[in-house]
């Protein structure tokens, strides 16, 4: 337990002082939301204000972006630095290394969290979570699901230099597919078709039911049902595939 | 006590090239062994399979009482790698590099004194990005040595390093040897076998093609007389040369003649090493 605290802090260590990762990673989803609730902040949805919604989108928008990308491209940029071959020697079990970087990005994707409902209380008058304890259940499903995606992806990858642009390019249209940005109901039925297999989609829908109107993740087993098996897709891609030492240098 | 490695016909391929094709010998405990050879001659992959990265195809290996392939976690608290190529977290400083490291050990070695035995005292709190090449290899070197090994694995540890920043890197290894530590170093360059190692394998094309130390590698080979006799470089290879000096300075003092630049070596290792693997002109 004391060598799974001790890794754990020199992940967080390294996050924080990393000022890209600081700022691309924990810093953009707030910033977002600043945007999106100073220019769509006013008015009602069924009762709610859009802000509530707002806030669950870029709940949303934060675990695809911290749990999947900030994961895939911290291991990746690692595996090509030769760090995860060097750390391979060492007797830290290769299982903790994953599980701490795991949390430590889950850690950093539940503070993005607190950030963007504060933001939303205290800036725009959204109301506070119907169910939190529901909430925080989804918001911990989805990290675990999109960071076995994140897993899954940094198997697939190959070059450090490729993988931002290679997570963004994913991300960014999966949120406006899924709704993250604003509601979905004025797009193509071609697209609502897209967004109808993502995860993203799953995990907003739990997320505002669990925000907005109350009600547990087990109200929708389908939801989650869906969007842990996308995780589970993930990790098994990461088990076949992920290397430890670098693929291009 | 057994040896700390031994290597029986050990093979390995990747698809049709084959890397190692049989190769033999044994380290013992607080010796320095040197694998030579040049670019492409599997130094790199015998280390690799040694430090538990690569399997092998055949033959037997065991280091320290383990089977490296199989790699458990113990094995992997008694020794310490130095890579070829690897980089650690920018943003972390010198010292916070090694707490972390040491905090993966059983007995770590205080980690104030493994910065100042690789030299690094000066650039304790400053950061990785800032270090010089020759300084990332130090910190390498650093956190190979604090978790207290028993063996340390050096691959090409100076590698594009300067004259002076190879000197101090033998310094560094030589002490290495103080502590009691057995190292298996790679290398291709002839010098530094010679100084560092007490027993060389000479490595080309997967095969060891002379294995002993430096001395005896050169032991056998004949003695060189040059000189310059006006103006010509003249050079008497032979098996006698008490006999042979003798008469060579007899006849110049005979003829009242100065031999300029009068010297007698045995071949280095360079010339054993170009005899070796230079043949081929693939070093």
């Amino acid at each position: 337990m004391s060598l799974f605290v001790h890794q754990l802090r020199a992940e967080q260590l390294v996050f924080w002082r990393s000022r890209e990762a600081a700022i691309f990673i924990f810093i953009f989803p707030p910033l977002l939301f600043l945007l999106l609730g100073s220019v769509y902040g006013e008015g009602d949805i069924d009762g709610h204000p859009v802000t509530s919604y707002l806030v669950a989108g870029m709940l949303g928008y934060a675990v695809a972006n911290t749990a999947f990308g900030g994961l895939a491209i911290q291991l990746v940029i690692r595996r090509e630095y030769g760090i995860l071959k060097r750390i391979r020697s060492t007797p830290l079990p290769p299982s903790l290394y994953l599980s701490c970087a795991l949390v430590s990005n889950v850690l950093v994707y539940v503070l993005q969290a607190a950030v963007v409902v504060a933001l939303g209380l205290t800036l725009y008058d959204a109301e506070r979570p119907a169910a939190t304890a529901s909430l925080v259940a989804v918001l911990a499903l989805g990290a675990v699901s999109f960071a076995g995606l994140g897993f899954g992806a940094a198997a697939l990858i190959r070059s450090s230099d490729a993988v931002a642009a290679v997570v963004n390019v994913v991300v960014l249209p999966m949120s406006f597919l899924s709704g993250a940005f604003g509601s979905t109901e004025g797009y193509p039925s071609a697209l609502q078709a897209v967004a109808d297999v993502l995860p993203l989609t799953y995990f907003l829908d739990l997320t505002l039911a669990a925000y907005v109107d109350g009600q547990a993740p087990w109200d929708d087993p389908g939801a989650v049902g869906i969007l842990a098996a996308w995780g589970a897709v993930g990790y098994l891609v990461a088990v076949r595939r992920f290397g430890w030492e670098p693929r291009e240098r | 006590m057994s040896s700390a490695i031994a290597v029986h016909d050990l093979r390995k391929s990747y698809g049709t090239t084959d890397a190692l094709r049989g190769i033999t010998f044994d380290v013992e405990r607080g010796e320095v062994f040197g694998l030579l050879g040049p670019n492409g001659a599997g130094k790199t992959t015998a280390v690799e399979i040694l430090e538990g990265y690569r399997r092998r195809d055949g033959g037997t290996v065991e280091v320290l009482g383990f089977d490296p392939a199989r790699s458990p976690r113990r094995f992997r608290e008694r020794i310490g790698v130095v890579l070829q190529q690897s980089e650690l977290w920018p943003m972390l400083t010198v010292r916070e590099v090694h707490r972390l490291f040491a905090g993966y050990y059983p007995h770590p070695r205080d980690i104030d004194e493994v910065i100042d035995l690789v030299g690094l005292g000066e650039k304790r709190d400053a950061r990785v990005k800032t270090l010089s090449g020759g300084q990332k290899r130090r910190l390498d070197l650093g956190i190979a040595l604090v978790g207290d090994p028993e063996l340390v694995f050096l691959d090409e540890p100076t590698t594009g390093f300067d004259p002076a920043a190879r000197r101090a890197a033998w310094g560094m290894i030589r002490s290495l040897r103080e502590l009691g530590k057995t190292v298996l170093l790679t290398t291709h360059y002839l010098d530094e076998a010679q100084q560092l190692a007490d027993r060389v394998a000479v490595l080309r094309g997967g095969l060891i093609l002379r294995l002993g130390s430096p001395s005896e590698l050169t032991a056998s080979t004949r003695a060189v007389i040059r000189f310059r006799e006006a103006g010509v470089e003249q050079s008497i290879e032979t098996d006698e040369p008490t006999r042979t000096l003798h008469e060579l300075t007899g006849r110049a003092l005979a003829q009242g003649l100065e031999l300029d630049g009068l010297e007698v070596r045995r071949s280095s290792l360079e010339d054993v090493y170009l005899d070796l693997v230079g043949e081929e002109g693939d070093a």
